[in-house]
């Protein structure tokens, strides 16, 4: 059977409510953690296998393991909310249809941490989730989920959410960390981790909404049951985001074993009029480019590594035979030197300078040397910023042009 | 709020009020810039260089960091906006579905470049980066809400339902 933690309630009426998340077993798995010393969540959350639904893809109990032992003063948790990745929409669907699910997880995770105050970052373009889940955790504040005392464990915990002002790089965990602090979101360099100096100087721990609304299921159903869903490297199911020329664009919760090639064509229904595939971005817009011919891979964070891609932010564009591959690398730069937050020299002049080259391509106007040239300013910048931006502009610069390079030498004129 | 001068900002005591406790939210009052400059925008229309000094001095901030933090967010205005602000997306999965239509549409319809106003006030066009709402490619957000997948016929209704 097809397991639906995360989007089980989704056709529900009224699942974004307190009632009918309690309904659906809803708050258990906080009872059962209680029950536990938080060392003992930690642990469980490791085995399970879970890792960080955001893009990055790290396993979130070895996260939580960092905060230092012992620490003395206030430890918070941060979930980030700032769900920016083009291609990706997940969410915002957990946000406006289960709110509670993201609560439940953020009070666990907290009691497994230490910390007494959690923040949410919800991207400020999202008001309609904002007001969802400000709704629900009011109604966790007045049903003694949150607050004082929770359910007479002695566990403290408030919930204070705040609100982007649009930038993509606050999405990034330093660059909303310095947000959240009412500063531009420049990301902070690493070390130190902010599960070691983070948010106001503390200790803090910044998980996806996805990753953190798995753990009550992980709390309630076992770690075992839950890394046997997915791989021997990464457990549970996580939420596809499928979009462009299928015939269902949608979420889709399936096992991270799940193939490429399955995901659009059984669950996402293939693609509409007849057309043929050329090519698919398999984890959001900063991971590289698939052939055609390259979708039998699986869609877990290592099937996607050792396919040369990255399973990201799992947000799959789909593309069909009629799409310019040097038009949508042109859009692509277009986003990447937009939101390049200018901090570092290398991201901040080369998103520029090749969305400027991709764009004179496309008009007809490049250069014989252009594509070399962007090639070779992708692979110098490379791991030489403060975050990973750059590194994620550098995914598309790259497979984009190595993969179609003949659709962009017909482009430029012959001297 | 009261208006002073074209975008000066002084808040009111209930504002004023909202603004202590949005300060009390965090281990640093500081923290409270993004929302307080929401809640001032939200007042005032947009957030001209005479409530960043305003602002400031709300924090004990320089106004130089509270014009530093309004230039780099796309959701705060430096110049007044139309009564309604349209952002279509232009990012990848709309563009492969006729965003740039989309924006011509609008275009027309409205008679104003992206980035300008309609000279009666009424609407803002913006065309802005990806928006996470891919299933409804392609889409645009009014004013709070998300719509799409649009097409001439679903641009021209929700234009209008804009007074």
């Amino acid at each position: 059977m097809r397991e639906r933690l995360l989007t089980g309630n989704f056709h529900l009426p009224q699942s974004h409510t307190l009632r009918v998340y309690r309904e659906t077993g809803g708050y258990a798995g906080l009872e059962k953690a209680f029950a536990l010393p938080p060392a003992a969540i930690t642990e469980e959350v490791k085995k399970s296998n879970l890792r960080g639904l955001g893009g990055a893809g790290f396993p979130t109990g070895i996260k939580w393991g960092f905060i230092p032992k012992g620490h003395q003063g206030p430890i918070y948790l941060v979930i980030n909310a700032d769900e920016g990745e083009p291609g990706t929409f997940k969410d915002r669907y957990l946000l406006e249809k289960d709110p509670h699910s993201l609560i439940e997880g953020m009070i666990i995770s907290a009691y497994a941490i230490g910390a007494h105050v959690a923040f949410i970052y919800v991207r400020g373009e999202y008001v309609r989730p904002w007001r969802i889940l400000r709704q629900a955790v009011e109604e966790a504040y007045a049903a003694g989920f949150l607050g004082r005392n929770i359910l007479g464990s002695g566990f403290d915990l408030d919930v204070v959410i705040h609100r982007g002002a649009g930038a993509y790089i606050c999405g990034e965990e330093t660059g909303l960390i310095s947000s959240l602090e009412g500063k531009k979101g420049w990301p902070k360099l690493k070390p130190p981790f902010p599960a070691v100096r983070g948010a106001f100087g503390a200790p803090t721990i910044v998980n996806n909404v996805e990753t953190i609304c798995h753990v009550p299921h992980i709390m309630r159903r076992g770690a075992e049951w839950f890394a046997g869903l997915g791989t021997n490297t990464q457990g549970g199911t996580r939420m596809y985001s499928v979009s462009g020329h299928v015939v269902r664009p949608g979420v889709y919760e399936l096992p991270v074993s799940v193939t490429l090639r399955t995901l659009i064509y059984e669950h996402a229904g293939g693609l509409p009029n007849g057309r043929g595939l050329k090519a698919v971005v398999p984890g959001g817009s900063s991971a590289a480019i698939l052939r055609a011919g390259e979708i039998d891979v699986t869609m877990d964070v290592d099937g996607l590594k050792n396919a040369g891609t990255m399973a990201g932010s799992a947000g799959v564009i789909v593309m069909d035979d009629t799409v310019s591959i040097p038009e949508a690398l042109m859009v692509v730069a277009r986003f990447y030197a937009h939101e390049s937050c200018g901090q570092c020299t290398p991201c901040r002049e080369s998103t520029g300078w090749i969305f400027k080259m991709a764009k004179r391509i496309v008009e007809g106007k490049g250069r014989k040397e252009d594509l070399d040239t962007i090639l070779d300013v992708a692979r110098r910048g490379a791991g030489t910023t403060i975050c990973a931006f750059y590194d994620g502009a550098v995914g598309p610069y790259i497979s984009y042009i190595e993969k179609f390079r003949e659709e962009f030498e017909a482009l430029i004129p012959r001297a | 709020m009261s208006v002073a001068g074209a975008g000066t900002a002084e808040l009111t005591p209930e504002q004023l009020a909202e603004v202590r406790r949005l300060q009390g939210l965090y281990p640093d009052k500081r923290a409270a810039l993004l929302p307080v400059l929401q809640l001032a925008q939200d007042a005032c229309g947009y957030i001209s260089l005479e409530t960043e000094a305003y602002v400031a001095r709300l924090f004990d901030l320089s106004p130089a960091h509270v014009h530093e933090v309004v230039t780099f967010y796309t959701l705060f205005f430096r110049e007044p906006k139309g009564r309604h602000v349209i952002s279509v997306c232009h990012n990848l999965t709309c563009h492969l579905l006729g965003a740039e239509d989309a924006i011509a549409h609008l275009k027309a319809r409205l008679g104003v470049e992206v980035g300008g106003t309609t000279k009666d006030g009424r609407v803002t066009l913006l065309s802005v980066e990806c928006l996470c709402a891919c299933e409804m490619a392609p889409m645009m957000q009014v004013d709070d809400r998300y719509e799409g997948p649009l097409t001439p016929e679903t641009i021209d209704r929700i234009l209008e339902g804009l007074q």
